[in-house]
């Protein structure tokens, strides 16, 4: 649990993007693309899931990106290496299923880009021939651009202002290719806002389109349902049945409203501890 | 002349609400030995039988009543490895004391004549705790090279770890969560159970020899397969019963519905009582309603309450419980403080759908009123619903406490390990081993929701048996 080194990714706008090092031989060597770990900063800390970015099994270091939006990631951010998480556990969840589907898109918004590197290296070492279409609010902000173009074969960046890429949403770039190409498999990470429109512009094209959901949780071992998502009319819990589901079927309006439960005590948290 | 039972003191209701500080204050040595001296000594016990793991309940008595304090508690020791747990938590009323002569035949729970027998082990207990009595080790030489893991660190587990550890074999304990105790931590609110008698049970155990490896998920970090080729001997899972029911009734995922567990546990684990100085958030309802008639449902309702009183709002909490309270599953005691500090209760309903407004957080309740039927399978008289009898109850903060089921994480993970309909594991009687050999299981994964000593129990049989085949194969 002990960092081993840290990297700011992004620090634009007051946007700041993070990387940790950790170290866990158990996670690096267990893990599989898609996983999560849940980890608490310190001793007093809330538990939170962050997504592997990256498993080194031979140096016994997992990587875990996050950006510091909330107390907790802010927190987080103020740790050094040599300094230790005060708990860590993984790996969580199912596996991304990593396959030859064929032809694949990957849609990565803000740090969730971060969480869709690791399922594009696996899938493209399946045989997949795979197409990212990134987004961010500016050039400025725009994460891992050169690890994830080198695993892709088409590669788009979308930003909201156009200092980048082209002007517009992913969902835009989206809609363009499937109106010209059929592909089998989209995997989508980002904001819920994306994650959704994602959703509904692959649906006309009845895409098969897995999305990766950052629900609240508590142990993230099953025991609490703090995580439930309605998919398809079930009850779901998003750290033992997920964190991938079929993106056709999510409930988004209850997942985004079930992720604002603590908006108010969040506010309050950080002005109180002049975060 | 009759002797009164010696009533135990308690933290007077207004008070106790605005904490989370122990409520049943145990007895003093005055009372304890009071309360001895009406035991009969019984020239043949049955108290004996209604204790799963069978404690001397008349010699320890005995102890007690010959001040012999020391002896009393390793008497306990000799079968219990929590004695001040036990004696917290243990639902007396429907196991030793229903058992005591001293309760009339018949009754559904146990006679207030009868001896409280477990206020006397808790005063054994904490008389131990807080003498620092030392522990007992019978190394057994030809065990001390085996090892063997327990998944798992709630009552099953550390249970079995101990007995295993006294027999010098050596234990590793792995724990998923950051803290140890399972439901004892995550579950048990610290007014019933205080954290200091946890933390002093558990380093007893240390002192065994007992190591414990939190964070840690068996599982998914490590397959019992790879356990074995770790070198343990044999595995004990002691899973637990960690999964929420949901009433699955329509609007039940609007924000501020919570399953027992995730409420107990930022609660209790979290500590978000002290929000902010701890980080974990809970809110806090103004009109709490808590669905279900067990322990769980009383522990929340309590919790519920203190969390009102902490943040200024009038009190109200309300229990609903859709059948009436004698079969209510809770411990009396637990549904005799909980009135006392002021929960409201409504037995005869039954939850219909949940509303909402536009941000998404619960408004209203709508239930139906039922009556009493024929017995269902579990011999208590089944709800019926009375037609047309909806109403509404105001409602921005539900808590589900309708039972919970058997963690599935390592039994996913474990096809060969074969389970039952009800997804817990299935094992001989006996000796408690699964269908996977060296495997053994005890506690709620086995049996369902049960009470501590039931987990304790059968985590004894099972070390008992990895015992016997640890001594075979060490000749």
């Amino acid at each position: 649990m002990k960092i081993i080194s840290k990297k700011i990714i992004n620090d634009v706008g007051g946007v700041r993007i993070t990387q940790l090092d950790v170290l866990s031989p158990e996670i690096a060597s267990s893990s599989r693309p898609g996983q999560f770990v849940m980890l608490m900063a310190g001793e007093k800390g809330e538990r939170i899931p962050l997504t592997l970015v990256n498993s080194d099994k031979n140096k016994g270091i997992v990587s875990l990106m996050f950006q510091e939006a909330g107390f907790t990631t802010k927190i987080l951010g103020k740790l050094e290496p040599g300094q230790s998480l005060y708990s860590l556990v993984g790996p969580l969840g199912h596996p991304t299923e990593i396959k030859n589907f064929g032809k694949v898109i990957l849609v990565g918004g803000g740090v969730g880009i971060a969480e869709i590197l690791p399922v594009a290296r696996a899938l493209k070492e399946a045989g997949n021939q795979v197409t990212t279409i990134l987004g961010s609010r500016n050039k400025d902000l725009l994460i891992l651009e050169a690890e994830l173009k080198s695993v892709s074969s088409e590669f788009y960046v979308m930003t909201d202002d156009g200092s980048y890429g082209k002007k517009g949403f992913t969902t835009d770039m989206l809609g363009e290719l499937l109106k010209k190409d059929k592909y089998d498999l989209i995997y989508a990470v980002g904001p819920i806002p994306m994650m959704k429109r994602v959703a509904a512009v692959s649906k006309e094209y009845g895409t098969k389109t897995l999305v990766s959901l950052n629900a609240l949780m508590v142990d993230a071992t099953g025991m609490c349902g703090c995580c439930r998502v309605s998919v398809s009319g079930e009850v779901k819990f998003s750290c033992v049945d997920g964190p991938d589901f079929d993106g056709h079927g999510v409930d988004w309006d209850e997942l985004e409203k079930r992720n604002k439960v603590y908006s108010e005590q969040e506010k309050h948290i950080c002005r109180l501890l002049g975060q | 002349m009759k002797k009164e039972p010696v009533k135990v003191k308690e933290v007077p209701a207004e008070i106790r609400v605005g904490n989370f500080e122990e409520v049943v204050k145990g007895y003093s040595e005055e009372e304890a030995l009071q309360e001895a001296a009406r035991c009969l000594q019984c020239k043949n016990p049955v108290c004996i039988s209604g204790c799963p793991v069978e404690i001397d309940i008349k010699q320890f008595i005995y102890h007690i009543r010959q001040k012999d304090y020391k002896s009393a508690y390793f008497k306990i020791r000799e079968k219990s490895n929590f004695p001040s747990i036990c004696g917290r938590v243990c639902p007396a009323e429907y196991q030793c004391r229903k058992a005591c002569i001293l309760t009339k035949k018949g009754l559904p729970f146990a006679s207030e004549d009868a001896i409280n027998i477990h206020f006397l082990e808790r005063f054994a207990g904490d008389y131990g705790k807080n003498n620092k009595l030392d522990v007992k080790i019978e190394k057994e030489v030809n065990l001390s090279k085996f090892k063997v893991a327990v998944v798992g660190s709630g009552p099953a587990g550390l249970c079995c770890a101990g007995e295993l550890a006294r027999k010098g074999i050596k234990v590793d304990v792995f724990e998923s969560l950051h803290k140890t105790g399972g439901v004892l931590r995550y579950g048990i609110p610290p007014f019933r159970l205080p954290w200091d008698v946890l933390d002093f049970e558990i380093d007893y155990l240390k002192k065994l020899g007992v190591n414990i490896i939190t964070n840690f998920l068996v599982g998914k970090a490590k397959s019992v397969k790879e356990l074995f080729s770790e070198g343990y001997s044999a595995v004990f899972l002691g899973l637990g019963a960690g999964v929420p029911s949901f009433l699955g009734i329509k609007g039940e995922n609007l924000c501020n519905i919570y399953s027992v567990n995730e409420f107990l546990t930022r609660v209790n684990l979290m500590s978000a009582f002290k929000f902010p100085e701890f980080h974990t958030p809970v809110n806090v309802g103004k009109n709490v309603l808590i669905v279900g008639g067990g322990n769980t449902a009383m522990d929340s309702a309590r919790v519920a309450l203190r969390l009102q009183k902490l943040k200024g709002y009038p009190l109200n909490t309300t229990v609903i419980y859709r059948r009436t309270e004698v079969e209510m599953p809770a411990r009396r005691l637990e549904i005799e403080h909980a009135r006392e500090e002021g929960i409201k209760f409504e037995f005869l309903v039954q939850p219909k759908e949940f509303s909402g407004d536009e941000k998404g957080f619960v408004k209203k309740l709508t239930c139906l009123r039922s009556k009493l039927g024929e017995p269902d399978s579990s011999g208590r008289r089944r709800p019926v619903i009375i037609e047309g009898s909806e109403f509404d109850l105001d409602c921005d903060l539900c808590v589900i406490a309708v039972g919970l089921k058997a963690n599935q994480i390592l039994i996913n993970a474990t096809p060969e390990l074969k389970t039952d309909k009800y997804s817990d594991v299935i094992v001989d009687s006996e000796t408690m081993e699964c269908s996977i050999k060296d495997v053994f299981a005890g506690g709620d994964i086995v049996g369902g929701e049960g009470t501590v000593i039931e987990a304790m129990g059968m985590a004894k049989k099972a070390a008992k048996a990895i015992i016997d085949r640890l001594s075979k194969k060490g000749e």
